[in-house]
């Protein structure tokens, strides 16, 4: 079995595929990446080869700010697996500069009970295989 | 009768209970021989088969059994059938064999729904858990974060209604405390021991602000219903309830894309098919495999203004069994187990029937809305007593 840091969080890892890659693998460049219609510049997330606003086929992976604000949250107890360790948060962040799209994920670094509805949250990558997984943080 | 309309006639239902060991395709035979029984039709005379997720492969204990193996399995000659997950949720499939009756597709199509989750929970080296190297589709943007529970879902949803309308647990409590209140008249509920503010109040959270009598319980279990086209109505021998509108939506396919559940689209679209009110309604049976679902379903339906679902069943009394709007009258799936969105329409049925015994609710009900899912996908159906 591979070796996992101390602190590393068991993670159920994605499946890379042409779709998704450039979100998983984004984090190594330290870059938030998503797909964007470069026609009417629709942010695309899930990502897939055609706008959904315009159905323009023009859809390319870009950079975005990594910064967001939790749209909502939960605490979440419950032990869905012997090896998790509770509590945590799970956060549905909003994120700047690519309006509609939220990511659900985790918001680490500070107390589970700090956490609240408006709070800005910058990305954090953390690395597991070829996964960059976009963890995120407050701010201040 | 309207000859061009669709009534749902048989209703069934098999034993319900944690960890069963009746096969699964003969508690679907139980609930069938009911809903035969009770519309006086034989087996011969249904020539069309309904249900949803279909048989799920890799995860029996979710639905174990399909539509055309139950077609084979009990001699059903079929005209038309249907089953799968890519539906507007559980009565979707309720949805399609209307339609296929009002199209002439069919004339009596047997809509299930069999669970079998608290059976493969305790069996798992008959019905071993799905386990994948990696995940995608909808899960990769869900279990890297460990966010794999609907429970994680349905609470971010219910935890926005805490921050912006002020929702509190004692008034979300009233859902699980009106269930288990009502299932403790209905003989085969899954639970039926009371359940106390206080004891609610002290509920282990699970994600907050979600506890464990927020949630539903796995059973095991099948309910029939049978959808039949008004033109074949002669040959049924019970009170024939119809549907008198459909509604059904997906938002984003998706639990975090989507700004509004899909139960508020459909709400909305439900009361532009019909010249049925609001204030018609009788009773409503709505789908609560968490609590919250229900708060946003009496919202959507429009009983009252988005975000006032929390005060709208403060206190209880307006939604209990004897009160102006009797809700999950048979204990919802919190308290008579999670049958998966048939459980809501059974009741409603029986209920326009008069046939609730112990818990039947007064004043001659004659409309009722049933519902199921809530989340990216919904459907709601009226349906009315001629």
């Amino acid at each position: 079995m591979k070796k996992v840091e101390a602190m590393t969080v068991s993670r159920a890892l994605p499946r890379l595929d042409a779709d998704n890659r450039s979100f998983w693998t984004g984090g190594k460049d330290g870059q938030l990446r998503l797909m964007q219609c470069q026609d009417c510049r629709t942010f695309i997330h899930p990502p897939r080869p055609v706008c959904r606003s315009c159905l323009s086929e023009r859809v390319e992976s870009v950079a975005v700010a990594g910064t967001g604000v939790v749209d909502t949250f939960t605490v979440n107890h419950q032990k869905w697996h012997k090896a998790m360790e509770v509590p945590y948060v799970i956060a549905r962040v909003a994120l700047d500069g690519a309006p509609g799209v939220f990511l659900t994920t985790n918001i680490v670094g500070c107390p589970v009970d700090s956490v609240d509805v408006g709070d800005r949250v910058r990305v954090k990558f953390e690395q597991q295989d070829d996964v960059f997984l976009p963890l995120f943080e407050k701010i201040g | 009768m309207a000859a061009a309309e669709a009534y749902i006639t048989g209703v069934g239902q098999s034993a319900v209970g944690a960890g069963q060991t009746r096969h699964p395709l003969l508690l679907t035979l139980d609930a069938t021989r009911e809903a035969l029984d009770e519309a006086g039709l034989t087996i011969a005379q249904i020539d069309g088969v309904s249900t949803y997720p279909g048989r799920a492969q890799g995860y029996l204990g979710f639905s174990p059994v399909g539509a055309d193996e139950l077609i084979d399995a009990l001699g059903i000659r079929a005209t038309w059938y249907a089953g799968g997950s890519e539906i507007s949720s559980q009565l979707g499939a309720v949805v399609a064999a209307a339609a296929a009756v009002r199209a002439g597709l069919a004339r009596h199509v047997l809509c299930f729904r069999t669970v079998y989750e608290a059976a493969a929970l305790a069996r798992p080296e008959e019905y071993p858990p799905l386990r994948r190297e990696r995940v995608d589709g909808q899960a990769q943007w869900f279990a890297p974060f460990n966010a794999t529970s609907p429970a994680n879902w349905t609470a971010q949803y219910a935890m926005r209604h805490v921050k912006r309308y002020g929702l509190t647990r004692e008034q979300l409590a009233q859902i699980a405390l009106t269930a288990r209140a009502n299932a403790m008249l209905n003989p085969r509920a899954l639970v039926r021991q009371p359940l106390t503010m206080d004891e609610y109040l002290a509920g282990r959270m699970i994600s907050t602000p979600l506890c464990v009598y927020d949630c539903d319980r796995f059973t095991d279990a099948s309910t029939v219903l049978i959808v039949s086209a008004g033109a074949a109505l002669d040959e049924v021998r019970c009170q024939p309830v119809r549907i008198a509108a459909m509604a059904g939506t997906v938002e984003r396919h998706s639990w975090d894309q989507a700004e509004w559940m899909a139960s508020y689209p459909t709400g909305r679209d439900l009361w532009k098919r019909t010249d049925y009110r609001v204030e018609d309604v009788d009773t409503v049976q709505l789908y609560d495999g968490f609590s919250f679902f229900v708060l946003t379903w009496l919202e959507a339906l429009g009983f009252c203004d988005v975000g006032s679902g929390g005060r709208f069943v403060e206190g209880g009394k307006r939604i209990a069994r004897d009160g102006e709007l009797p809700l999950n009258t048979f204990g919802g799936q919190i308290g008579a187990g999670r049958l998966h969105g048939f459980g809501f329409a059974h009741e409603a049925v029986v209920q326009l029937r008069g046939r609730a015994g112990e818990r039947q609710i007064g004043g001659d009900p004659r409309v009722a809305v049933c519902t199921s899912g809530g989340g990216p996908l919904a459907t709601a159906l009226l349906l009315a007593r001629d």
